[in-house]
């Protein structure tokens, strides 16, 4: 099923989704050496965004969450692409300093479609992704 | 968001950089729902400092083959360039921080190295601006009527290069309008500014009235206590700022008293946060003269430029104890946390030292901040 969505940071990835029904603060809630989420109550706590499609509904918090998305990218423990419900400038710069394939405002409301595990493919250059 | 032909070329510009910036601006844009870009006069880049952006940031900066396209201004660093070793800087971190600036000097970012660039150029009301340092953004609009939304370090970057930042929030002079009239009850405008941006409610804009009159350097440090408790980037004052009689009064009215703070005996007493004035140099050394030598550590913050500017007053000053710094200030150095207790007059300062430092901080007027200096220990 291919959703259209818009796109934020250009690029192509596919690979295994980790979904969060959390906002997510990049400054303090995830590792930068690991990509492990520390944020005890984040609903995906202790899981690896190293290498995964990471759906979650916006970021939130210090404008210095902008650099971990790329000490993330520079250690290897990058997400593969990331997929907001309506992003903001925090994830969205990030995303685009680390090349890191960014889409947001999904057609559909992904939450109620998608779950961690599923293979997901995002096009942000062109703006979908689809399902498998 | 609208772009012109010029504007989507760059979109497709072989220089990644070029092309990265202008990625950077439309995503603002369309997040923020602008209709299109417009032309800056002037950008100023904050996270300038290695413990902020780290070796990642470090990096990409170097990677960045670009140019500015405007004025562009660097907010203060982690030392001053000439007196590290006073201030106890450790030759690994100096090293890092230097590559960082030489990075932005390769753009062709001006090393202003400071909070204040208002008092290095003329900025005239109505001059759209993509500022980024909070007491700086806050300064420009209120107190000069010039337009800018608070940017961070990279989207300030990005502006200053394609020389454009998208039309929206302050730029919009109906987003300027005062949305709650606040009644100022406290002397001490500086703590006011603290306590007020802790009760304001998101976007919200205040329409000031102060307990007296207060001066300049009073509203900038009004300004800057007000933008670090909160994420405002305006306020009107009446009868004193350009903007306060264009919109109509709001109807909400609230009555604000000094924040409270926690009482210490200082082992340094730093002054410039924000960065100090011609006029504040000449105060400080008049209260020196009326209280005598500096016996503790006093730091005073201003840029290098007001310094050169101010050569024999600066001299007179460390004649009578005082330390005059630039580049850098208390909150931004590593060299505050060497300290036991900090006294300040800013209220941003009060609030950052102890968050960014892990160091106590107290408060008082600038002549109390100078009076005590000159005790004995």
């Amino acid at each position: 099923m291919r959703i259209k969505a818009r796109g934020v940071s250009k690029g192509f990835a596919r690979g295994e989704a980790l979904v969060s029904k959390s906002k997510i603060s990049f400054l303090g809630d995830v590792d930068a050496k690991s990509g492990v989420v520390v944020d005890k109550n984040s609903d995906i706590y202790g899981e690896s965004v190293a290498n995964k499609v990471l759906v979650f509904p916006s970021g939130k918090g210090s404008t210095v969450g902008t650099y971990v998305l790329l000490q993330l990218k520079k250690n290897g423990v990058a997400p593969l692409a990331i997929i907001n419900e309506k992003t903001e400038v925090i994830i969205a710069v990030g995303a685009i300093i680390a090349e890191i394939p960014l889409v947001d405002m999904p057609e559909v409301n992904v939450f109620e479609i998608l779950k961690s595990g599923d293979i997901v493919t995002v096009n942000a250059t062109e703006g979908w992704i689809e399902i498998e | 968001m609208f772009l012109t032909k010029e504007e989507e070329k760059l979109l497709e510009s072989p220089n990644e950089g070029i092309r990265k910036c202008m990625e950077i601006l439309v995503a603002v844009g369309e997040i923020f729902g602008a209709e299109k870009l417009i032309e800056i006069k002037s950008a100023q880049i904050s996270g300038v400092s290695y413990s902020n952006i780290g070796e990642a940031g470090l990096e990409w900066l170097e990677s960045l083959d670009v140019k500015v396209s405007v004025d562009a201004f660097l907010n203060p660093a982690g030392f001053d360039l000439e007196r590290w070793r006073e201030m106890g800087i450790e030759e690994s971190y100096r090293e890092k921080q230097l590559r960082i600036i030489k990075a932005f000097e390769r753009m062709g970012v001006k090393l202003t190295l400071t909070c204040t660039p208002y008092y290095l150029v003329e900025v005239k009301k109505d001059d759209h601006l993509a500022w980024a340092e909070s007491s700086a953004v806050v300064y420009a609009n209120s107190i000069i009527g010039a337009r800018t939304n608070r940017e961070s370090g990279i989207t300030a970057l990005a502006a200053a290069v394609i020389g454009k930042t998208p039309y929206y929030g302050l730029h919009v002079k109906e987003n300027r309008a005062p949305t709650v009239l606040v009644k100022i009850k406290g002397e001490n405008f500086a703590l006011a500014g603290l306590e007020l941006g802790r009760v304001l409610k998101e976007g919200e804009i205040p329409l000031v009235e102060f307990s007296r009159k207060p001066s300049e350097e009073e509203l900038k440090l009004f300004g800057a206590a007000l933008a670090s408790t909160s994420s405002c980037s305006m306020f009107h004052a009446a009868k004193l700022t350009p903007e306060w009689r264009d919109f109509e009064t709001p109807k909400e009215k609230i009555e604000i008293d000094e924040a409270e703070f926690e009482k210490c005996s200082p082992d340094l007493i730093a002054i410039g946060c924000p960065h100090v004035s011609k006029q504040e140099l000449e105060k400080i050394y008049e209260l020196l003269k009326k209280y005598g030598k500096a016996k503790r550590n006093l730091w005073i913050f201003t840029s290098r430029e007001i310094k050169e500017q101010c050569s024999d007053l600066v001299r007179k000053i460390e004649e009578l104890g005082g330390k005059v710094f630039s580049d850098t200030c208390m909150v931004v150095s590593p060299a505050s946390e060497k300290f036991s207790c900090v006294m300040v007059n800013s209220g941003k300062a009060l609030e950052y030292l102890p968050k960014l430092r892990k160091v106590n901080a107290t408060f008082a007027s600038l002549e109390d901040c100078v009076r005590w200096a000159t005790l004995e220990d």
